[in-house]
């Protein structure tokens, strides 16, 4: 009797196998084109030269991952960055907008990262609870065959209903995965990189701030103050250049985070109803069967 | 301790008489009060019983009882009934842990649960047993559901003497099994053994993964109710006007649903689940009656060996020619032809109320396990129809973000 449930149950598991990674390749794809989508937006990202090859050469890229040296550097870079964070972040701004910014990046970051955790957390349940779908709907299999009395049937009826709901729940955690969890990662990350953002703007400003001081103590001094007003007017530059790119990037953070969200709220709540409505029609005839033999 | 013959008879006929009648009794556990404080401490249950039964003083009557009360008329059915072929119904577990809370005072939702969880069970036991033709005719059982005052089953208690006497008959019994070697002339009888022990095994695994469906559920429940509160923080900070609103009615929607989930798995536990358990013990009971069968073969068998002896010894003192021994010996021989017929006759009742057992126990199991899946597909159907509801609604503020 083992042999033959294990039979009967191999396509099912074949297809148990192949419906996660259809999932995950479905997330992986959607993950991709979103970057894609942004480089090519980018008004000055769509022009480089990096991405047009990327795009149009139709042979094998051969990309080589980070060497040692490189993975140095960049765990370096953030050290420094952490411990100049918490210098430069005291700062408050003059400008408005980045000071506004600023605050709402700070408590925006960690509410999406509280909520992308609790909606992996709330993902993975709805896996647990499908996964249990599947054992019910086995035992009520073995059940259904060993009785040799009218109930039988009964069981034999809602295991393959089990069998089926099973699918459509998986589903379900899949979608809201796909949906909400990763878009919330995803702004995770965005949220992440704009706070790096102001970080960069803010050290431009330091700088800028430092340069005004030794141009003032050079004039002072009467020392070598073409040199402190050359150093000057290139700070200046840089912060005024940085200054309005990152207004305009933060801008368009908005923009774009309105609209994913809506694309994927307006999503979610439509394979939602989609996947409830297949379940529901799942067991009302079922219950038609089931009902009709009593 | 075997019933004596005249009440057998009678009972045969109530059982007829049973089987005509219209089956019209109801009886509710509700209303879970408790009384005294500290280790003395009780729980109390209203015990509701309607019928138009005449055996009933009344159409409608309710008493107040407790847990050990129940244990008492089980353990007094049991007494009466199990070991003449009846499935009588197991009472509820026992649970230590679960009325030390109760006793201790804690007013937390385990132990609200715990009371909820015994007074559906204890319900459940009453209208199994008062389904039975032959129980609900016991004087003990009306005693239990119409008298108001009830003495005390002392012999309940778990650690008390008795207890521990009744747990080394169990090892003793289980010891014994191993060792009867029963001729069985009624391969009927194997057959079923066989099914119930199957029947068994499936239940258990089925109980198993039910119960993993309620945990998850749970998890699932409240997983879902941490991030609604998440979503309403995110919607408040949100600086975009509409995006904010959605937000927040994100939240609204999954803390509704978490609800949901609360109640799926509560049917999931008091409709599927308790099920199961209280059929896993039910089998207990069967495989149990079938045990007994066993015994009185055995008893019939042994009765039959010192027949034989008995004859031999006879045929020795004729041989020897010793008068008053042989008149002793005849005695005896007259008296164990009288057990090896009486054996006979308990052996055929036994397996004849056992055949009768079983084909009502299998209709009743049929019958309960159909409503009950239909009962627990239609809170299924409920859970789905509410989500559709609650999608549907916020399907156009997901829209109106502009």
């Amino acid at each position: 009797m083992t042999t033959l449930t294990e039979i009967k149950l191999l396509p099912t598991l074949i297809l148990l196998v192949s419906c996660e990674y259809l999932a995950i390749f479905k997330k992986t794809v959607a993950m991709h084109e979103v970057f894609l989508c942004r480089v090519a937006a980018h008004p000055i990202l769509r022009k480089d030269l990096n991405f047009h090859v990327f795009l149009e050469y139709n042979q094998d890229l051969s990309v080589r991952g980070k060497n040692k040296k490189e993975k140095l550097e960049d765990f370096f870079k953030n050290m420094v960055k952490s411990a100049d964070g918490v210098i430069v972040s005291g700062v408050k701004d003059v400008d408005d907008f980045f000071e506004h910014e600023r605050t709402f990046l700070l408590e925006y970051h960690n509410r999406v990262k509280d909520a992308s955790a609790k909606s992996d957390r709330m993902t993975r349940s709805h896996k647990s609870a499908a996964d249990d779908y599947n054992r019910i709907g086995s035992s009520l299999y073995a059940l259904g065959t060993q009785d040799s009395t009218d109930v039988c049937k009964f069981f034999l009826k809602v295991s393959e209903l089990f069998d089926k709901t099973r699918k459509i729940e998986a589903r379900v955690s899949a979608d809201e995965d796909l949906k909400l969890s990763d878009l919330l990662k995803y702004y995770l990350r965005e949220s992440q990189a704009a706070k790096d953002l102001l970080y960069r703007r803010s050290r431009s400003l330091v700088d800028y701030e430092n340069a005004n001081k030794a141009l003032d103590k050079a004039r002072a001094k009467n020392k070598d103050v073409l040199q402190a007003e050359t150093s000057q007017q290139v700070c200046c530059q840089k912060f005024e250049k940085i200054s309005e790119s990152a207004k305009q990037e933060l801008i368009d953070f908005k923009t774009r985070r309105v609209a994913a969200f809506r694309k994927n709220l307006v999503e979610l709540a439509e394979l939602e109803l989609k996947h409830a409505k297949g379940n529901l029609q799942l067991l009302q005839s079922c219950l038609a069967v089931l009902n009709g033999d009593t | 301790m075997s019933a004596p013959v005249i009440f057998d008879r009678s009972r045969d006929e109530i059982e007829e008489e049973a089987n005509g009648d219209v089956f019209d009794i109801e009886i509710g556990v509700s209303d879970p009060e408790k009384v005294g404080d500290g280790m003395n401490a009780y729980m109390a249950y209203r015990v509701t019983t309607k019928t138009s039964l005449s055996m009933f003083n009344k159409n409608e009557f309710s008493v107040k009882r407790r847990f050990s009360d129940f244990l008492g008329l089980h353990s007094k059915l049991a007494t009466k009934y199990l070991h003449v072929g009846y499935i009588v119904p197991p009472a509820p577990e026992k649970s230590i842990v679960g009325m030390t809370k109760v006793k201790v005072g804690k007013e937390d939702s385990s132990s609200t649960e715990f009371v909820e969880k015994r007074r559906a069970a204890l319900e459940r036991y009453l209208q199994r047993t008062v389904k039975h033709p032959t129980l609900l005719q016991d004087p003990d059982l009306r005693q239990f559901l119409e008298s108001s005052e009830l003495p005390r089953a002392v012999n309940t208690q778990a650690l008390s003497g008795a207890g521990i006497l009744r747990m080394v008959n169990k090892a003793a019994d289980a010891v014994n099994k191993m060792t009867i070697k029963m001729n069985e002339s009624d391969a009927w009888f194997e057959e079923k053994q066989q099914q119930f022990e199957n029947l068994d095994q499936q239940l258990r695994k089925l109980h198993a993964s039910v119960e993993a469906l309620v945990c998850h559920r749970k998890e699932l429940s409240a997983n879902t109710a941490a991030f609604a509160k998440s979503a309403a923080m995110l919607g408040n900070s949100e600086d975009h006007t509409a995006l904010s609103r959605a937000l927040s009615q994100l939240a609204e929607v999954e803390e509704k649903i978490d609800q949901l989930h609360q109640e799926q798995a509560f049917a999931d536990f008091y409709v599927f689940s308790e099920l199961l358990s209280d059929y896993i013990r039910l089998i207990a009971a069967v495989k149990g009656v079938f045990d007994h069968r066993m015994k009185c073969w055995q008893k019939w068998d042994d009765a039959q060996i010192t027949l034989q002896k008995k004859r031999e010894a006879e045929a020795k003192m004729m041989l020897a020619n010793k008068p008053d021994k042989i008149q002793q010996a005849k005695n005896e021989i007259r008296e164990w032809e009288a057990k090896v017929q009486q054996g006979e006759r308990d052996f055929e009742q036994i397996s004849k109320t056992i055949r009768k057992e079983v084909g009502r126990f299998e209709k009743e199991r049929v019958k309960d396990f159909k409503t009950v899946i239909i009962k627990y597909l239609e809170s299924l159907v409920q859970t789905q129809q509410q989500l559709i509801k609650y999608w549907e609604a916020f399907l156009p503020e997901a829209k109106a973000i502009a």
